[in-house]
């Protein structure tokens, strides 16, 4: 079985690498690519470790078929940052005690960041909203959501 | 990995690609899973770059729904609004982006909820060999081909749509059960009642007992009783890690009232 030319734009560099067919994009980033901040979680779309941004849009990188992103934009956690300058999300879960083991806290950052790209303030049940595909098992949540409320200029209501 | 990937460009050619060694992949959530998981049942995974699939257009009376539309597409479409509160609860905002409304029709248990509000509506199921109702779809999906299209009836009055899911964990959770209700009334009289439960049987299922109660009937407290009695009529809920088979039978009546009652002082 033959490998597939992919190329995309990978936080914001252009990129190429071969995948094997049936192989999954979180695989491909983490192996073809040397991205390793997505993390491998269930494999079955139930923790939200895995995800990335495609074309701006949260998605599961361990349930997409890595050569069906040819041609189209990842963003990944690994991009986040701007050399040593942190995202003011990452700022914000660092300051907040809001990673606790860190598995989850990629996938926490880029459903975060999704919801912040189309809406810069948001409610609390919004953002509980969008990291409810996100299971996190240390932090009960509260921290993480206080982070995201904290990193968009916010008041934390106790 | 033992896979071929084959991408078609109209969903005429992918469809005569299917066969029992495929699968076709829409948006992944359950094809992938599988190929993950070391599934070794299927060994094609056959794609279409179509765009009729990921079209939505109204057709008059109702709704035609490109099987490969996501259920946030769902959402986030005004004409679909009736819709919009069963899909907006299917899986995380991840999943919602991926999945699919013709990829729900296959969804095992307990998944698929979004096909137990197209079974209530009474929606078609569009595949190669021609038009279906999704209730004789639901009965034989396994050797159906590939679904193009999903025809959604507009109902006349919203109001007339109710939507209930049961799970243990907010906002996101797989289905104890859900139970999506269709109602028209013309003169006060229910006529065509369909009610259809996910997660109370291999897949959605329609309560027929419930329906036959409600039919022909005013929507008021006795109504809803007597349906509720007959609740079970039809259903035949399994055990699973989220609830056993006796409690789903305790409580589907219910959750039957809740929604009926809810549906009456609307």
């Amino acid at each position: 079985m033959g490998k597939t030319p992919v190329t995309l734009t990978l936080n914001k560099a252009e990129r190429a690498g071969f995948t094997d067919p049936g192989e999954n994009l979180l695989n491909f980033l983490r192996r073809g690519l040397g991205d390793l901040s997505p993390k491998y979680g269930c494999g079955q779309g139930t923790c939200g470790a895995c995800t990335v941004l495609i074309d701006g849009e949260p998605q599961l990188s361990c349930l997409v078929l890595a050569e069906t992103v040819s041609g189209k934009t990842v963003n990944t956690t690994g991009g986040l940052a701007d050399g040593a300058q942190l995202h003011a999300l990452q700022t914000a879960f660092m300051d907040g005690f809001a990673a606790q083991c860190g598995y989850c806290t990629p996938g926490m950052l880029m459903a975060a960041k999704a919801l912040l790209d189309r809406n810069p303030r948001p409610s609390r049940d919004e953002i509980a909203e969008a990291i409810s595909g996100n299971l996190c098992r240390c932090t009960g949540y509260a921290p993480i959501i206080d982070a995201i409320l904290a990193a968009t200029g916010q008041q934390v209501q106790g | 990995m033992a896979f071929t990937i084959e991408t078609y460009a109209t969903t005429a050619e992918a469809a005569r690609a299917m066969g029992a060694d495929a699968r076709f992949l829409a948006g992944g959530t359950l094809v992938m899973r599988d190929v993950n998981a070391g599934d070794q049942s299927f060994t094609r995974i056959i794609r279409s770059t179509d765009p009729a699939l990921t079209a939505i257009r109204g057709t008059g009376d109702g709704i035609s729904v490109g099987a490969c539309v996501t259920l946030h597409q769902i959402v986030a479409n005004p004409d679909l609004a009736f819709l919009a509160p069963v899909a907006r609860q299917v899986g995380g905002p991840q999943v919602r982006n991926m999945g699919t409304v013709g990829g729900n029709l296959f969804a095992p248990h307990p998944y698929g909820d979004f096909t137990v509000a197209l079974l209530a509506i009474g929606a078609k199921v569009t595949t190669a060999q021609g038009q279906k109702p999704v209730d004789d779809f639901l009965r034989d999906r396994d050797r159906s081909g590939l679904v193009t299209e999903i025809l959604i009836p507009r109902p006349r009055d919203p109001g007339s749509f109710g939507w209930h899911k049961v799970s243990r964990t907010k906002p996101k959770g797989a289905s104890v059960m859900s139970i999506a209700a269709y109602l028209p009334r013309e003169g006060g009289r229910i006529r065509n009642v369909r009610i259809a439960f996910g997660a109370m049987g291999g897949h959605p299922l329609r309560a027929t007992g419930a329906e036959r109660a409600l039919e022909g009937q005013s929507l008021d407290a006795s109504t809803i009783a007597r349906a509720a009695a007959v609740t079970l009529e039809g259903l035949s809920p399994p055990t699973d890690p989220l609830a056993s088979e006796w409690y789903r039978r305790e409580v589907a009546a219910v959750h039957l009232t809740r929604l009926l009652t809810r549906m009456e002082r609307s």
